[in-house]
């Protein structure tokens, strides 16, 4: 627990102080401008700050701080994926994100859960067993379980054959968790904040001031900034961005909806998720469960709702949990995807010099979001793009080297 | 559901279809570098606002074009794929005299 929260529990008096302020006016010029203003970024900007003493930056938001995809995903954080690129990336964010809540001093309310990718074909099984032996090769703790250990692990999971689509087992990740999506932002908006890192929303990117194939300046709507050097992180206008620096991604703007039913008595310890019947489910601390599906079968820049999303939806989480049939939805969302053809980020060099990439986070985002952070800001910072995210460098689509990542959640395997 | 008009269809529930992505140039097949093959496959204009793209209707296996609106999700119009390609696309030299 971090002490400053101890400290604060003991006192007689709660007040609180704001935690970041946004800045009035641009400066002319900065070292690093980054474009964006979710998990990733504020995370960029922290470590930028803390880990290389690079505070001449400046973090430009369209709308509000954690407004887009940061806050609108379902808070899940595990590593049990199947390439060995994938799981060692993700691996590590895993190990950031368990001691985050110290190294912010600020309460992210870190969950460890534990994770269940339910298998109901004999092929499910194949990759189940196949995720685990790439997991535990790579010192990830994943196995296999079946019907008999399900029944310990999730007692009120439906186990009867009489389903259509019964469960046969399920691909186990004990260090499977969730987080306060929300808190992960502030925490590093504060850090970088209180570093010297500037922060401004509300601040709209119109283009970019590119000489000779290399970035000089941005263009916003408030007026235009020098910069030896920007980072893109703006997940559901990725392509609309890179437009404006003059190139194009291997990106597709995709809805993903979500949704919590009314809050009901815990019941639910640990984070159900099947592949084959698109369905993820975690019961949040306050009792609300918080459900997605797959994504949405087209593009589309818009984040509306929709009925066939939730009947998909309820039709097969109600195979698994039976009871819920009373239960209410509370809310509901949407966020843009940026979907990439191999289901792997895009992160590192563009075409542009000095003009770096974070993008094509799909399903998989906030999960992603310390290592990107820390990794980004070393990539900055070296000009040295770290061999963690070397396979993920958009280069890799035109070598043809893509990272085929079935252990992304929403897809189809 | 949403519905969308399918030129021989009529108007089905957009679940009945899929979406086959932007109506491209192809790359010459004979010289077309690699370079030019992986934008056509894998990179994306991605536009918010009006496209042209390949959709096909399942049950019946028929592809045609569809422009929509991806910001405002309208579909403005959809009509047959011969109406944008009048001709064979020949994917060898050898071949193109045979037709």
């Amino acid at each position: 627990m971090p002490l400053g929260l101890l400290k604060y529990g003991l006192k007689k008096a709660h007040p609180s102080k704001r935690h970041f302020n946004t800045c009035a006016d641009l400066k002319p010029s900065y070292d690093v401008v980054i474009v964006g203003g979710g998990g990733h970024v504020l995370a960029t900007a922290y470590y930028l700050a803390k880990q290389w003493g690079i505070t001449n930056v400046a973090v430009l938001e369209k709308s509000y701080l954690a407004s887009g995809n940061t806050a609108r995903n379902t808070a899940i954080v595990r590593s049990n994926y199947l390439t060995p690129e994938g799981v060692r990336f993700y691996d590590e964010s895993v190990k950031l994100f368990q001691g985050l809540s110290n190294e912010l001093d600020y309460n992210i309310l870190y969950s460890e859960r534990g994770h269940l990718t339910l298998a109901h074909t004999d092929a499910a099984i194949r990759t189940s067993r196949w995720r685990a032996e790439v997991n535990k090769h790579l010192d990830i703790n994943s196995k296999v379980v079946y019907p008999d250990e399900l029944k310990k692990l999730c007692p009120h999971l439906n186990l009867s054959q009489d389903t259509r689509y019964p469960v046969m087992g399920a691909l186990y990740h004990p260090p499977g968790a969730i987080a306060r999506h929300d808190a992960v932002a502030w925490g590093y908006a504060k850090g970088a904040f209180e570093r010297g890192v500037e922060l401004h929303t509300h601040t709209e990117v119109t283009g970019f001031n590119i000489q000779n194939g290399k970035i000089a300046g941005v263009k916003t709507n408030r007026g235009s900034i020098n910069c030896g050097t920007v980072i893109q992180a703006v997940a559901g206008s990725s392509s609309e961005v890179s437009k404006l620096a003059g190139f194009k991604l291997p990106i597709k703007s995709i809805p993903l909806q979500a949704c919590v039913s009314e809050p009901v008595k815990p019941f639910l310890n640990i984070i159900v998720v099947s592949g084959s019947l698109h369905v993820y489910v975690s019961q949040s601390s306050r009792g609300e469960l918080v459900m997605g599906s797959a994504s949405d079968p087209y593009p589309l820049y818009s984040t509306r709702s929709t009925l066939d999303f939730k009947e998909e939806l309820m039709t097969h989480l109600l195979e698994l949990f039976p009871f819920l049939g009373k239960v209410k939805i509370l809310r509901q969302w949407a966020g843009t995807t940026d979907m990439t053809p191999d289901f792997s980020p895009v992160m590192g060099l563009t075409p542009v010099q000095n003009y770096y990439i974070d993008a094509g986070w799909g399903t998989w985002g906030f999960k992603a979001t310390p290592v990107c952070g820390k990794r980004m800001a070393e990539t900055i910072a070296t000009g040295k793009v770290p061999e963690l995210i070397k396979p993920f460098e958009l280069e890799r689509f035109y070598r043809f080297e893509q990272v085929g990542e079935r252990g992304a959640a929403s897809v189809g395997h | 559901m949403k519905l969308m008009p399918c030129p021989i269809n009529g108007l089905r529930n957009i679940s009945e279809f899929i979406c086959g992505g932007e109506v491209e140039e192809m790359p010459n097949p004979v010289t077309g570098s690699d370079h030019e093959w992986s934008e056509y496959l894998f990179m994306e204009n991605n536009t918010k606002g009006i496209v042209r793209e390949w959709w096909m209707h399942v049950p019946s296996s028929y592809w045609f074009i569809a422009e929509r609106n991806t910001a405002t999700e309208e579909i403005v119009t959809t009509y047959p794929s011969s109406e944008l390609f009048k001709r064979r696309v020949e994917f060898t030299q050898a071949n193109t005299s045979d037709v």
